[in-house]
């Protein structure tokens, strides 16, 4: 996984509440057995009415997303953050995001940083003033930078120090590959097996 | 102080933990299927692992299959990769798989219920976020993404941070004609598409007790439409009716063991909740959505809402978003809106007493004219126990279709979709844009619903049907 501890880059305001992995990604993507090469498929319902702002030139060159409440709702397709990766985003900034797409995110070193909503409007507007105008988004000081504002974000203290360190979760799980084995030798014996 | 349900199941499958880390789970059942099992299995082969517990891991081909000619090869080239690619997996790492043609074929919530695997005070998890159906048993279940597939394949835990818990109480009795659907439509429309995010829910109450095991599944199943990953109901003596005999249920002495251990998994009375959330049965009433996300529903007798009725200004942008993609008219009752299909199935609404509710509404009555309706059954098992009884005759007589089993319109992979501009009448549970294919329209309501307004034509309740014809 690759390390995330700082990054620089413009935005994209997304001014959407409820914005659903179906949105992200339609289930027509998801026949593909790749792990790469998502990027049409992204917001691609969406991106077919021109006036959709992926489509405005002056956002060619995003990799922060900024999106209104409960961003990925709905569907546990990691495919949603495969597609954002791909397209080129490294963070998504939202007051609140579903469960399922977070904790895909965190497993792929993919960033979803919780700003409070009046943050997520001033940054829409500076955007909007101004797409060249760059944001940082910095882990390591859990902070937001755009112009002059500076605000705190917050993540989860473990998937902030696996992106950091850019660490391999289930290579984390298998030192514990003892402990189970002892938890398997206490299962109760009537419990179900598939075979 | 005591502990709730979901904090029993979660601290009997703490395999390590540290603090300032996230627990390791042990995971009793992993249920796989076409769609988001690929990439993790082709991760194991670069990483040169292995699956730690075939045994504890199940197959099922059930998101892009057709639901019909399944005797042929897919017609769809890209779905028929993904489903042999599903097959070669399950053969090299040794999974369990119902294939296609297989008896066990169906829905991966509705198969593993029904061979008796989801059982009390398990961790269940599945590759596909309606994996809370299974909390109907007692169970903590709930969906995960691609690489936790690879994790647990490789692993058969998953590092997890504890999650809160909401008491949902349901008190008094529902009404005459007021289904589970209509239930969890009205929970979801209370605490939104967000209120649950980071919450385990438990249904608890008088309502929830008097619900029968196919009727729980349909209230977890959509716990994740109210942002809540998992979604459980304490076992009682309905779970363990349903559960003796099948296959994969303990049996004999085992039987008595397992019952003895099911009956400690209620809340206790010195329990607390992060979050308790309170509704009226007796208030509720048939209930549909009108917009594009689960929480944007109403009680069908009312009317289409306006975003002028909202406070929020994120819900009054939305509500008009929703109402311009849903060609929707604020006032306008919501038994006006005429619809073009109706889809009676998915793994909300695709089990025999669905089939069975839908059936008795459709008993010597007619589609309407100009209406596609399909009805979809959840498996194999439920088909031919639905052609048994001879629902399927019933289904046909009236003009319906009768289908094999899949996932089908819920998600429109495979060639069950809604077309373009068109408005649907469904079981399922996500009304999101585009949801049963490009440019649907879709409106989630209940088997006796859906069944009303396929004979109508418009969004009905058999309340509003006349007697059939015959009777």
């Amino acid at each position: 996984m690759e390390k995330f501890t700082v990054h620089t880059g413009r935005a994209l305001p997304l001014r959407r509440s409820n914005v659903d992995t179906d949105q992200i990604i339609p289930a027509e993507y998801l026949k593909r057995i790749t792990r790469h090469g998502y990027e049409d498929a992204l917001f691609s319902a969406w991106r077919k009415n021109p006036d959709f702002i992926l489509n405005d030139p002056r956002y060619s060159e995003v990799s922060v997303l900024v999106a209104g409440p409960d961003f990925g709702t709905g569907s546990s397709r990691e495919h949603a953050v495969w597609a954002l990766q791909d397209y080129g985003f490294k963070v998504v900034l939202s007051s609140r995001f579903a469960d399922i797409f977070r904790g895909n995110s965190g497993k792929i070193g993919f960033l979803t940083a919780v700003v409070a909503h009046d943050v997520v409007e001033q940054i829409w507007d500076m955007i909007e003033a101004d797409p060249s105008t760059e944001i940082t988004v910095d882990l390591v000081d859990r902070v937001v930078r755009m112009g002059d504002l500076e605000a705190p974000f917050e993540v989860d203290d473990y998937v902030r120090w696996r992106l950091i360190e850019g660490l391999d979760d289930i290579g984390i799980t298998l030192q514990s590959a003892d402990l189970i084995g002892e938890f398997e030798a206490k299962r109760p014996s009537y419990m179900p097996t598939t075979a | 102080m005591g502990k709730t349900l979901a904090e029993k199941v979660w601290d009997a499958h703490v395999v390590r933990s540290a603090e300032g880390e996230p627990d390791l789970l042990f995971i009793d059942l992993h249920l796989i299927h076409e769609v988001t099992s690929p990439q993790a299995f082709d991760g194991l082969r670069d990483a040169g692992r292995r699956v730690r517990r075939p045994d504890l891991t199940l197959a099922t081909e059930d998101h892009n299959v057709p639901t019909f000619d399944i005797d042929k090869p897919i017609a769809d080239p890209i779905s028929r990769a993904q489903v042999q690619a599903l097959r070669t997996n399950a053969a090299e790492f040794g999974v369990s798989i119902y294939s296609l043609g297989d008896i066990e074929q169906g829905i991966v919530h509705v198969v593993g219920p029904q061979l008796g695997l989801t059982q009390p005070g398990m961790t269940v998890v599945c590759g596909d976020s309606h994996t809370s159906t299974h909390g109907a048993f007692g169970a903590l279940a709930f969906g995960i993404g691609t690489s936790e597939v690879e994790h647990v394949l490789a692993t058969q835990t998953l590092p997890l941070k504890r999650f809160k818990t909401m008491a949902v109480e349901v008190e008094g009795d529902l009404p005459e004609g007021v289904t589970a659907k209509d239930l969890i439509l009205a929970v979801i429309a209370k605490i939104g598409t967000g209120g649950g995010q980071g919450y385990v829910l438990e249904y608890r109450g008088k309502a929830v007790r008097a619900l029968s095991m196919e009727a729980r599944m349909t209230v977890c199943n959509m716990s994740i439409e109210a942002g809540a990953r998992a979604g459980l109901i304490a076992p009682d003596d309905i779970t363990f009716d349903y559960l003796k005999g099948r296959d994969r249920a303990p049996s004999g002495a085992d039987w008595d063991t397992a019952v003895a251990y099911w009956r400690t998994l209620v809340t206790d009375a010195d329990a607390s909740f992060d979050q308790i959330v309170t509704i009226d049965a007796a208030s509720l009433s048939p209930f549909v959505t009108w917009g594009t996300n689960p929480g944007q529903g109403v009680p069908l007798s009312s009317n289409v809402p306006s975003p002028s009725d909202y406070a929020d200004e994120g819900d009054r942008v939305a509500a008009a978003s929703a109402l311009e993609y849903m060609g929707l008219v604020a006032g306008t009752a919501m038994k006006d809106i005429t619809v073009d299909t109706v889809f009676i199935g998915s793994c909300t609404n695709g089990r025999i007493e669905d089939l069975r509710a839908a059936a008795e509404v459709f008993q010597g009555r007619t589609v309407a004219a100009g209406v596609t309706a399909l009805v979809v059954p959840g498996s194999v098992r439920v088909r031919l126990e639905a052609e048994a009884e001879g629902l399927d005759k019933i289904f046909t007589a009236s003009g319906a279709e009768w289908r094999n089993a899949g996932c089908s319109m819920c998600l429109a992979m495979n060639a069950d979709k809604v077309a373009p501009g068109q408005r649907s009448a469904s079981t399922s549970n996500r009304n999101f844009e585009g949801r049963q294919g490009p440019g649907s329209r879709t409106h989630l309501v209940s088997p006796q619903v859906a069944a009303a307004t396929a004979v109508l034509g418009h969004l009905a309740s058999p309340a509003d049907l006349p007697a059939p014809a015959g009777v």
